[in-house]
């Protein structure tokens, strides 16, 4: 399961579909909005995708993944649009026979979406809003 | 022939448009497209930022040559998460 998503993230879901007669282990990854960023207050994040790609660019993490660690299954979803403080924005189910291998390729999953998935986050901020990895904060108009 | 474009985060809003088409000379490389467009949307020039380019939603190379009916994508640093 590899998938973009506007709507929240249900973890339930990615669990069941990882579940399987063959796995001794579901690890769980979620990325979570955190209420600050470099000394800066955040409101929240907005994020963006070219969603056909992100969702190509997840598949072929998924497979890197199974080729470098004997997996059951795994799953990554992505929410886009606004995410408030608390919630998640991403979350990684993995199974495997056994736990090393599917902590091992939660933590490589999550590292590779942060390289080269094409999905962005405007951190919304008190006094502003930036492009996370794009050096070009705007103040932000009254409001 | 003609060439997609599809501009995101940073650059759309640069650009002012999510998406244009192009008319370019057959044998034009990503680099030369991307000449093209800043000359047409000089804002699309951020200071120091580093993309990676994308043709029909692979990741390419700048030198990449171009074909008719391609979707381009200029990709800004990512930053999911």
């Amino acid at each position: 399961m590899f998938r973009v998503t506007n709507q929240p993230i249900d973890l339930s879901e990615l669990v069941r579909y990882v579940t399987d007669p063959e796995a001794g282990a579901i690890v769980t990854f979620i990325g979570t909005t955190r209420n600050n960023n470099e000394g800066r207050k955040v409101i929240a994040l907005d994020y963006e995708a070219y969603p056909e790609m992100a969702e190509k660019e997840l598949a072929r993490i998924g497979a890197d993944a199974n080729n470098q660690w004997p997996l059951c299954r795994i799953a990554i979803v992505h929410r886009l649009g606004p995410v408030q403080i608390g919630e998640a924005s991403v979350m990684i189910a993995v199974s495997s026979a056994h736990r090393h291998a599917a902590f091992a390729a939660s933590r490589f999953a999550i590292e590779e979406i942060k390289k080269t998935v094409p999905i962005w986050k405007k951190e919304v901020f008190e006094g502003g809003e930036v492009w996370i990895g794009t050096q070009t904060g705007q103040p932000l108009p009254d409001r | 022939m003609k060439v997609r474009i599809k501009f995101f985060a940073i650059l759309r809003e640069r650009a002012g448009a999510s998406e244009v088409s192009k008319e370019i000379t057959d044998g034009s490389t990503v680099a030369d497209l991307w000449r093209q467009l800043q000359r047409d949307y000089p804002k699309l020039d951020v200071p120091g930022i580093r993309l990676l380019y994308a043709v029909n939603q692979n990741y390419v190379d700048l030198d990449h040559k171009l074909s008719d009916n391609d979707e381009v994508v200029f990709v800004p640093p990512v930053s999911g998460g």
